[in-house]
C-alpha cells in the first residue's frame, strides 16, 4: 500500500500531518507522534504579537518597583540572557530537527510584514523544512476595503517567499468575496501550498459577569465539508499544493480530502481528543479502506472527486445548494 | 599594564575582588550589603571563576549568625572563605568572630558599615557596627572610596593570609557601597601577584583533617586559658607591618600608594583632623582648598584601625601639629569619648611614654561625632571643625552637622561654604520611583565614565515610602578625579521629571546662577509658565536659569514605554547640558540602551531608540518672562489643622527639612505619636476609584481588600447629611438593622496609590454599561478638591456601634474603623489588608511586635506612620525590636501582661473592701470573649479607678497604674517569611511551644521582599529569586504542618483573595484561642513580578491549584470531640502551571533554563498533590474519643 505523498516539495510517508497544536511544544510528544506514523509536524505558531507582548511584559515586570526604594533597588536577579519569543522558538526548531526525521514545518502567526521577514529568515536558518504562514486577520475597521485586505495578504506572501528559500504554505480563512481569485493570487505570490482553512476562534459571552470570553471548541468532522468544496474547486487550477485542516478526525476524512484534491491533511483536535495513538488507528483504517477497494496508492485517489474530475461539476456550485434544499422538501 | 576603567559602586568593587580571591562565600541579605552577595551569587551561577580557575561556592544561610558559623566551618575546612554584611548582621557574627580570630584564621569580612539600631532602626551609614566588633580580635581596615574598596579588598586578602589575623574590611554603607564612580579595575594578574599561593597552602594545611587530626575549640580551665590566650600576641604585633608590606607590594604592582595612616595637607599643618571612612575624602578635598588659600591644615586618614600601630600613627602626623580633632562616625553614650578619639589620646600618651613623641608642642585633642545614619558631612562642616580649633576654649565631645540645643554639643558652621572646583558638571534630578530616572542616570554615568576621559560620580537618595516615591540623583562629571562624597548643594543642572514635585519640593534652591532647568511638563513651552508656583517662577528669574520643557509622558506613551521616561529625559540632559557633543551622546545613549535592555528583546530596544530619536524634537526652550505672575503657592507639607507636633516636627520632615530640626524636637526614648499618615496627603495616584451608589450592592469587598485603607464605608442617620457637600454621595443602607439609614463609600483620594485592587475585586456590574462596576477608576486631578471636601465631611460621620455588627461577616466588617491606614507600602501590597483587618477586629487593645522587614518599614518608618487611633484615643501600640527576635519580643510583651494581670488581680482582691465586693467579682470573673464583654470590663475598670483615686496607700496607687491590664489585651507578632521561616524560626518555634497566648501573623510573600527579593525557605520550588537564580530546587517549608504537630497551637493558612470569609474566621479564632496561634497569610508581592491589580486573582488561583490549601487547625475542637483540622478549600482543580506562569518569578525560568523549568514544574506539581493528600488525610482522620 503506497500512502506516500508530496507536499510543499517534501516527501511524506502518508498524507497525515500534525497541525499546529500545543503538544508540538514538547519534543517527546513529537517523537511519539512520529512513532505513531505522523508524516510531518507543523510546530505551534510563533505569534508576532506574543513576542512583542512577551518582551514588553518581561521588561515591565522586571522593572516594576526598581530603583525606587533604597533597600530593594531590584526584585529579581540580574539575568544575563533570556530566551525570548523567537530565540526560544528557534531553539525549539533545532531541537525538534535533532529529535525526529519527519519534515518539520514551522508556523508564523501575525500580520506585519517587517517582523515576518525577519522571523522567517531566522526560522529558515534554524533548519525548518518549510514555513506555514498563518494569516489570522479580522478586518474590523469598516473603512478598510476588501481589496486592501487582499493586497495585504499578497504583499505579505510575496515578501516572505522572496526572502527565504524553504517552501512557504499559507493558511488562511475562506472569508473572501472572490475566494478562488484570492487563493490564486496567493499561489502566484509564491506560496507552495495553501492550507484550507483557518478556524477563527469566536468569542463567547459570559452572561453572569457580562463579559466577552475566549472560547475554544475542538473541530469536528462536520467542518470538513467547507474545506472539501474548496479543495475540490481549486484542484488542478493552481500550481501550489493543497492541504486540508479543520475537521480531519477519521480515515474517511483523510480519504475524502485526498479525493477532493489535497496533498496532505492536518489533524489536531482528534489528537487532543483521543491521544497520539489515534494517528496510528487512522492510518491503519485508511489502509484497510483502500485495500478493501483495491486502491494501491494515494495518487490513485487524489482529486478523484474534484470539480475537474467529476461528471457533474455543478455539485460544487449553486445547483448543489438547490439539491440540498430540495432534499428537505 | 593598562587596566580598564569601570563605573561601579562600592558593593560591586568589594564583591569583584572578594569573589575572585575566595573559594567559599556564605551570605545573608542585609541592607546595604546585600548587593555584594547578589553579585557573588550571580557570578557563580554564570560559572565565573576565581583567580585559581574554579567557581566559588556561594551559599545563602538562614541568618548572619548562620553565615558566620558556615564561614567558621569552611575556614576550619581549609577553604578561602568570605562573607558580606552590615549592622545587626555583623553583630550576629560577633560570637564566631571571636572564635575565628582566637584561632588565628585568615579571612576577610567585607562590611558596608551601617548604623546599629538603637532608639530607631536606620539602614544608613555610621561605624557603630564596626566599632561594636572591635574587641573580637579582627583587624579593621577602612576604605574611603570605591577605588579603595576594590584595592583594599585585595590588600586585606593578601595581608590576612600572611598575618593570620582575620580582617574586617569596611566602607561606608550607601555613601560608598551605593555610590557609582569611575575606578580602575584590578586585573586577575594583579590578584595573583598580590597573593602568595604558599600562604594559601599553609592556610589549607592548618585545616581540620582526619588524615592529620588535631582538636580545636577545646574547653579550658583557669589554669591555662589565660596563657593560651596570650599566644596570639606576636601575630598582632606583626600585623601592621604585614599590612604596610602588602600596601607597598600593591603600589609596585598597581601604582597606587597607601599607608596605614595617610596624611595629606600642609607639611607644616597646625590643625589636623583624624577620621576614617568616606568623610576622610571630604576632609581631604576641603584641606586641599584651604591649603591653597594658605591655611596650615591637614587630614590624617586612618586605614588600619586595628591593630592600632602607635608608631605608624605618630610617624604619619606632621611635627608642627598643634590641634587635633578626631571625628568618630559613631556614638558611645557614657564613654569618655568615641573609640577613635580615645585611641588617638592613648596613642599620643603612649608615644610620649615610649619616647616616640616628636611634636614641637603637646597638641590639644578634641573629639566629636559626625554623620550618624548617613547625616551629610560636607566641606562646610569640615571648615566648622577647623574653625573650632581656633577657639581659645576648645569644645570637646562636640557634634557637627546637627543643632544640639539640649546639651549644646554642636559646633557652628556656615552651610554656604563650598569647595567644588570649576569645570565640573553638577546635576541633580528629581524623579518618581517608577519612571526610570535613577536607571537613566546610572546609564549616563557609565556613558561618561567608560566612553570618555572624564570622571563620573553618582549618588542616589531614595524615599522611605514604597509607593509614589521620590528619587533624587546627584551626578558629577569632570576631567579630574572626583573626591566629593556628599550631596550637591550648588547644581548647574536641575531636572524635575515629575511636574507635581514642583509644588512639594523646593528643588531650585539647589540651582546656581545661570544653571539649566529641565522640566517634564504636560504643558507646552508657551503655557507652562502660568502653571508654575510663584516661588519657582521667581527662582528661575532671579537665578537667570535656562528653562527647557518636554512632555516626556506623552512621548513615552506614544512609543510604548508607558510611564518610563528615562531614555527621553536622559537624551534631553545630554542635549542641553553640553557634557558631550550631541551626536556622540545620542550614539552612546543608544549603545548603552542596547546593553541595558538588549537581553529583554528587540522590540524593547526599538521602543527606546524611537524615544531617543524623538526626544530632541519635543524638547523646547521656554522664553522666561521678566516677572513672576503666578498665584500658585508651594503646598504645605501638612495642613494647618494638624496637631502642633505634627506641624512642627513631622511636617518639617515631610517637607525635606528634617536636617534642620534640633535635638529638642525628639523624645529621648524613640517614642513618636501614632496616627500620623493621615496628615501627609501624598497625592501619588494618577487615577483613583470613584463610587457609583446605583450599582453598589454594599458587600464591602472594596473596603475589605483596599491595601491602603483609603476606601471606607459608613452607615448613618439621614439627618447627618444636612451639612454634606453637594457632591457627597449617599444611598439607602441595605442592612435589616439599619433600615431607614444612609450608606456611603468614600475614598480618601489624596491618600490613594491608584493600585486598582478595589475595582478588580468589585463583584457588581452596571446593567447599562457592562464595563462599569460599582467602583471605577477616574483621573484624580479633576476631582481632587471635590473628594478632599467629601472625605473631610465623611470623617465627621460617626462609626456605627460595634455591638450592632456581626463580625464574622465581611459586609459588617467594612463598617469597623481600620486602625492602620495610608501606609507607605507598595501600591497594591498583599500584606497590608491583613494587618488592616487585624486592627479593625482587635486594634483598640493590640500590642504589636513587628519583625524588621517590609511591615516594619511601612509600619514604622518616619516621617509618618500608619497605626491609628479610634475616637476614644485607643489603638495599636507598636514596636520593632530586631529581625531575628520578634517572636521572643512579642512573647516578652505577653509575659509582662500576664504578670501584670496576675499582680493586678492580687491587688484587686487585696483592696476588695474598698473597691466593693460586687465590682471586684465582676472584674475578676468578667467574660471578655466578646467585644461587648470587653467594653463592659472597660467601664468597670473606669469605675474602679475612680474609687481608687480616693484611697490612700501604695496598693491603690499601684493598682491605678496597672488597672488597664485587666481589660483583655491582644498580642500580635507580625513579620514576613524571612523572619518566620529563616532568621527568627528558632524563636518562633520556641514561642509556639510555650503555650502562651500570642497571635503570630506571618505575611508570607515567599521571598525577602524588603531587601529586594532574595530566596527564603518559604520560596517555592521552581521560583526564581536572588540566591536562587536557577529556580529554587527544593520545596517550600510547610510551616503550618510543622506547627500543627505540636497539637496545642492554633494554625491557619489563609488567602484573602481566595476566601475573605475563611480569613476572617481564622483571625477571630486565632485571637480567641487561649494559647499560641499562627496565621500564615498568602501575600502577593511586587517581588512576584506582575501587576498587583491581579494580586487577589492570583491568590484565588494559588488556592484553586491546591498550591495553598486553606486550612484551620483549632485545638479547641478536640475538646468537643471533633477533628481539629478543617480544610477550607477544595482539592486541586487546575494545573499548577495555570497559577504559577502568570508570575515572572516562575515564568522567567522558562526563558532562562526551559528544561529546568519543566522539571521543577513537574516536581512542584507533585509537591502540590502530596501536600494536599497529607492535609486531606489528617482532616479526615477520626478523632479518638478516648
Amino acid at each position: 500500500m503506497m500512502l506516500q505523498t508530496r507536499y510543499l516539495g517534501l516527501n511524506l510517508n502518508n498524507p497525515l500531518v500534525i497541525a499546529s497544536l500545543p503538544l508540538a511544544k514538547d519534543i517527546s510528544s513529537i517523537r511519539h507522534m512520529e512513532d505513531a506514523g505522523a508524516a510531518a509536524v507543523v510546530l505551534h505558531s510563533l505569534f508576532e504579537e506574543q513576542i512583542l507582548i512577551e518582551e514588553k511584559q518581561l521588561n515591565e515586570n522586571l522593572l516594576r518597583g526598581t530603583e525606587s526604594f533604597a533597600e530593594a533597588l531590584s526584585y529579581f536577579p540580574d539575568i544575563s540572557s533570556f530566551q525570548l519569543g523567537p530565540t526560544a522558538y528557534l531553539e525549539h526548531i533545532k531541537e525538534v530537527k535533532r529529535a525526529v526525521e519527519i519534515p518539520v514545518i514551522a508556523s508564523l502567526n501575525g500580520i506585519s510584514t517587517g517582523g515576518w521577514i525577519e522571523y522567517a529568515k531566522k526560522i529558515e536558518a534554524a533548519g525548518a523544512d518549510a514555513l506555514e504562514l498563518n494569516i489570522y486577520f479580522i478586518p474590523t475597521n469598516p473603512a478598510v476595503m476588501g481589496d486592501q485586505v487582499e493586497q495585504l495578504y499578497t504583499v505579505l506572501v510575496k515578501d516572505v517567499t522572496s526572502s527565504i528559500k524553504i517552501p512557504v504554505a499559507v493558511k488562511l480563512s475562506p472569508f473572501f468575496s472572490a475566494a478562488a481569485n484570492m487563493l490564486k493570487r496567493i499561489d502566484q505570490a509564491g506560496a507552495k501550498g495553501l492550507v484550507l482553512f483557518n478556524r477563527f476562534y469566536q468569542p463567547d459571552f459570559d452572561l453572569d459577569n457580562l463579559n466577552v470570553v475566549p472560547n475554544l471548541h475542538l473541530s469536528h468532522s462536520g467542518e470538513l465539508t467547507l474545506r472539501l468544496r474548496w479543495a475540490a474547486i481549486l484542484y488542478g487550477q493552481l500550481d501550489c499544493d493543497l492541504a486540508i485542516t479543520g475537521g480531519i478526525h477519521t480515515a474517511e476524512d483523510v480519504i475524502k480530502s485526498i479525493m477532493a484534491g489535497a496533498n496532505a491533511t492536518m489533524m489536531a483536535s482528534a489528537i487532543l481528543k483521543h491521544g497520539i495513538s489515534h494517528i496510528q488507528s487512522v492510518l491503519s483504517d485508511m489502509k484497510e479502506w483502500m485495500k478493501k477497494r483495491d486502491y494501491n496508492s494515494i495518487e490513485d485517489i487524489r482529486g478523484l472527486l474534484s470539480m475537474k474530475n467529476i461528471a457533474e461539476p455543478t455539485a460544487y456550485v449553486r445547483s448543489n445548494y438547490m439539491k440540498v434544499l430540495g432534499s428537505y422538501l | 599594564m593598562s587596566r580598564p576603567f569601570v563605573t561601579i559602586d562600592g558593593n560591586e568593587a568589594a564583591a569583584y575582588t572578594a569573589f575572585r580571591t575566595n573559594e567559599v562565600i556564605a551570605i545573608y541579605p542585609i541592607t546595604p550589603s546585600s548587593p555584594m552577595g547578589e553579585h557573588a551569587d550571580a557570578w557563580a551561577v554564570q560559572d565565573l571563576k576565581n583567580v585559581w580557575g574554579t567557581v566559588p561556592q556561594v551559599t545563602e544561610m538562614q541568618a548572619e549568625g548562620g553565615a558566620a558559623g558556615a564561614v567558621h566551618g569552611a575556614l576550619q575546612g581549609g577553604a578561602l572563605t568570605t562573607t558580606f554584611t552590615a549592622s545587626q548582621g555583623l553583630l550576629l557574627m560577633i560570637p564566631n568572630m571571636f572564635k575565628i580570630a582566637g584561632e588565628l584564621t585568615s579571612t576577610v569580612f567585607h562590611v558596608s558599615a551601617r548604623s546599629v539600631a538603637t532608639h530607631a532602626l536606620s539602614i544608613f551609614c555610621d561605624h557603630s557596627d564596626v566599632m561594636a566588633a572591635r574587641s573580637t580580635g579582627f583587624a579593621i581596615l577602612a576604605s574611603n572610596s570605591i577605588q579603595e574598596v576594590m584595592d583594599f579588598a585585595l590588600i586585606a586578602q593578601a595581608a590576612t593570609l600572611e598575618a593570620r589575623v582575620p580582617f574586617i574590611h569596611f566602607f561606608d554603607g550607601f555613601r560608598t557601597s551605593h555610590e557609582v564612580s569611575k575606578v580602575e579595575q584590578l586585573s586577575e594578574d594583579d590578584m595573583r601577584a598580590m597573593i602568595d599561593n604558599e600562604l594559601i597552602r599553609a592556610h589549607r594545611q592548618r585545616s581540620l583533617s582526619p588524615d592529620r587530626p588535631v582538636i580545636r575549640g577545646t574547653a579550658q580551665n583557669p589554669d591555662v586559658f589565660f596563657q593560651a590566650r596570650e599566644t596570639v600576641n606576636p601575630y598582632y604585633v606583626a600585623c601592621p607591618d604585614i599590612v604596610q608590606k602588602a600596601m607597598d607590594k600593591f603600589s609596585k604592582i598597581v601604582g597606587r600608594h597607601y599607608h596605614l595612616f595617610d596624611y595629606t595637607g600642609a607639611p607644616e599643618a597646625e590643625k589636623v583632623i583624624i577620621l576614617m571612612g568616606s568623610g576622610a575624602d571630604t576632609v581631604q578635598e576641603t584641606v586641599a582648598y584651604l591649603q591653597a588659600k594658605g591655611e596650615k591644615v591637614g587630614v590624617l586618614k586612618v586605614h588600619l584601625y586595628r591593630p592600632f600601630s602607635v608608631k605608624h600613627f605618630i610617624d604619619s602626623l606632621p611635627e608642627s601639629v598643634k590641634h587635633i580633632a578626631v571625628l568618630d562616625r559613631t556614638k558611645e553614650p557614657g564613654s569618655m569619648g568615641e573609640p577613635l578619639y580615645q585611641d588617638v589620646i592613648t596613642a599620643l600618651v603612649e608615644a610620649k611614654m615610649q619616647g616616640l613623641f616628636k611634636f614641637k608642642i603637646d597638641p590639644t585633642v578634641t573629639g566629636g561625632r559626625y554623620g550618624l545614619s548617613s547625616k551629610e558631612f560636607t566641606p562646610a562642616m569640615v571648615k566648622g571643625v577647623f574653625d573650632s580649633m581656633n577657639q581659645t576654649k576648645l569644645k570637646n565631645h562636640f557634634t557637627i552637622g546637627i543643632n544640639d540645643d539640649v546639651t549644646k554639643t554642636s559646633l557652628e558652621y556656615n552651610p554656604e561654604f563650598v569647595v567644588e572646583p570649576e569645570g565640573r558638571t553638577r546635576a541633580v534630578f528629581f524623579g518618581l520611583g517608577s519612571d526610570g530616572t535613577v536607571s537613566a542616570n546610572k546609564n549616563s554615568i557609565k556613558i561618561i565614565g567608560e566612553e570618555t576621559k572624564n570622571y563620573a560620580q553618582g549618588y542616589f537618595v531614595y524615599d522611605s515610602k514604597k509607593a509614589g516615591s521620590l528619587t533624587v540623583s546627584h551626578l558629577r562629571f569632570g576631567p579630574e578625579p572626583i573626591q566629593s562624597p556628599y550631596l550637591i548643594s550648588k547644581a548647574n543642572f536641575v531636572a524635575c521629571h515629575q511636574f507635581s514635585f514642583l509644588e512639594k519640593y523646593e528643588m531650585l534652591k539647589l540651582a546656581e546662577e545661570g544653571a539649566t532647568f529641565l522640566l517634564n511638563s504636560i504643558f507646552s513651552a508657551e503655557t507652562v509658565w502660568d502653571h508654575l508656583p510663584r516661588k519657582v517662577q521667581q527662582q528661575i528669574i532671579d537665578k537667570k536659569l535656562k528653562f527647557f520643557v518636554i512632555d516626556a509622558y506623552k512621548l513615552a506613551d506614544e512609543v510604548g514605554l508607558g510611564v518610563r521616561i528615562n531614555t527621553i529625559m536622559q537624551t534631553c540632559f545630554f542635549a542641553i547640558s553640553n557634557v558631550l557633543p550631541k551626536a556622540q551622546a545620542i550614539d552612546l545613549i543608544k549603545k548603552f540602551t542596547e546593553k541595558a535592555y538588549g537581553k529583554r528583546g528587540e522590540s524593547i530596544i526599538k521602543m527606546n531608540f524611537k524615544a531617543i530619536d524623538e526626544a530632541l524634537n519635543h524638547l523646547i526652550e521656554v522664553q522666561v518672562p521678566k516677572q513672576a505672575s503666578s498665584n500658585i503657592k508651594m503646598r504645605k507639607a501638612v495642613p494647618d489643622e494638624a496637631p502642633e507636633y505634627i506641624r512642627n516636627v513631622t511636617g518639617e520632615i515631610v517637607a525635606g527639612r528634617g536636617d534642620d530640626l534640633p535635638v529638642s524636637a525628639f523624645a529621648p526614648d524613640g517614642s513618636f505619636p501614632t496616627a500620623t499618615t493621615q496628615w501627609e496627603k501624598r497625592n501619588v495616584a494618577l487615577q483613583v476609584p470613584v463610587w457609583d451608589p446605583e450599582v453598589c450592592i454594599q458587600c464591602g469587598k472594596c473596603v475589605f481588600v483596599c491595601p491602603h485603607a483609603v476606601i471606607r464605608s459608613k452607615v448613618y442617620d439621614s439627618e447627618s447629611l444636612k451639612n454634606a457637600p453637594d457632591t457627597f454621595k449617599s444611598t439607602d443602607a441595605k442592612w435589616k438593622q439599619y433600615a431607614g439609614k444612609k450608606y456611603t463609600i468614600q475614598i480618601s483620594a489624596e491618600d490613594c496609590t491608584g493600585c486598582g485592587v478595589c475595582v478588580s475585586n468589585c463583584p457588581a456590574r452596571s446593567k447599562d454599561e457592562p464595563d462599569k462596576k460599582a467602583i471605577n477608576m477616574n483621573d484624580l486631578d479633576p476631582i481632587r478638591e471635590r473628594e478632599r471636601q467629601n472625605w473631610k465631611f465623611f470623617q465627621t460621620l460617626p462609626y456605627v456601634d460595634r455591638k450592632e455588627l456581626k463580625l464574622n461577616l465581611v459586609k459588617d466588617i467594612q463598617l469597623l474603623q481600620p486602625l492602620f491606614e495610608f501606609s507607605g507600602a507598595c501600591a497594591g501590597c498583599g500584606e497590608t489588608a491583613y494587618i488592616k483587618l487585624m486592627t479593625q477586629l482587635f486594634g483598640d487593645r493590640a500590642l504589636i511586635a513587628n519583625a524588621t522587614g517590609c511591615s516594619s518599614i511601612y509600619g514604622g518608618n518616619l516621617p509618618t506612620t500608619p497605626y491609628a487611633q479610634n475616637p476614644s484615643g485607643r489603638g495599636p501600640s507598636w514596636s520593632n525590636s530586631l529581625f531575628e527576635d520578634n517572636a521572643e519580643f512579642g512573647m516578652g510583651m505577653r509575659l509582662a501582661l500576664d504578670k501584670q494581670l496576675e499582680y493586678s488581680k492580687e491587688l484587686v482582691k487585696k483592696l476588695s473592701k474598698d473597691i466593693g465586693k460586687d465590682l471586684v467579682n465582676d472584674i475578676l470573673n468578667a467574660d471578655q470573649t466578646t467585644d461587648d464583654g470587653i467594653e463592659d470590663q472597660r467601664t468597670r475598670i473606669k469605675t474602679m479607678k475612680k474609687k481608687l483615686q480616693a484611697l490612700k496607700g501604695n496598693d491603690a496607687r499601684e493598682l491605678i497604674s496597672l488597672a488597664d491590664v485587666l481589660v483583655k489585651k491582644s498580642v500580635w507578632i507580625i513579620g514576613g517569611d524571612g523572619w518566620a521561616y529563616d532568621i527568627g524560626y528558632g524563636g518562633l518555634d520556641h514561642v509556639i511551644a510555650s503555650g502562651r497566648n500570642v497571635n503570630i501573623l506571618v505575611l508570607d510573600t515567599e521571598v525577602y521582599s524588603n531587601t529586594g527579593g532574595q530566596a527564603s525557605k518559604a520560596t517555592p520550588r521552581g521560583a526564581t529569586a536572588k540566591f536562587a537564580m536557577g529556580g529554587k530546587p527544593v520545596p517550600k517549608k510547610d510551616l503550618a504542618m510543622m506547627a500543627i504537630t505540636y497539637g496545642n497551637v492554633y494554625v491557619a493558612r489563609v488567602a484573602l483573595g481566595a476566601s475573605d470569609v475563611q480569613t476572617v474566621k481564622a483571625f477571630r479564632e486565632a485571637e480567641a484561642y487561649n494559647g499560641p496561634s499562627l496565621i500564615l497569610a498568602y501575600c502577593h508581592c511586587i517581588a512576584h513580578g506582575y501587576d498587583l491589580i491581579k494580586g487577589l486573582e492570583q491568590q484565588k488561583l494559588a488556592v484553586k491549584s491546591g498550591y495553598w490549601p486553606l486550612v484551620r487547625y483549632n485545638p479547641d475542637l478536640l475538646k468537643e470531640g471533633k477533628n481539629p483540622l478543617t480544610l477550607d478549600s477544595k482539592a486541586p482543580e487546575i494545573p499548577l502551571k495555570d497559577y504559577v506562569y502568570n508570575e515572572t518569578r516562575y515564568s522567567m525560568l522558562t526563558k532562562t533554563r526551559p528544561e529546568a523549568a519543566e522539571k521543577l514544574l513537574k516536581e512542584a506539581q507533585k509537591d502540590v498533590y502530596q501536600r494536599w493528600k497529607a492535609y486531606a488525610h489528617l482532616a479526615e482522620m477520626p478523632v479518638d474519643q478516648e
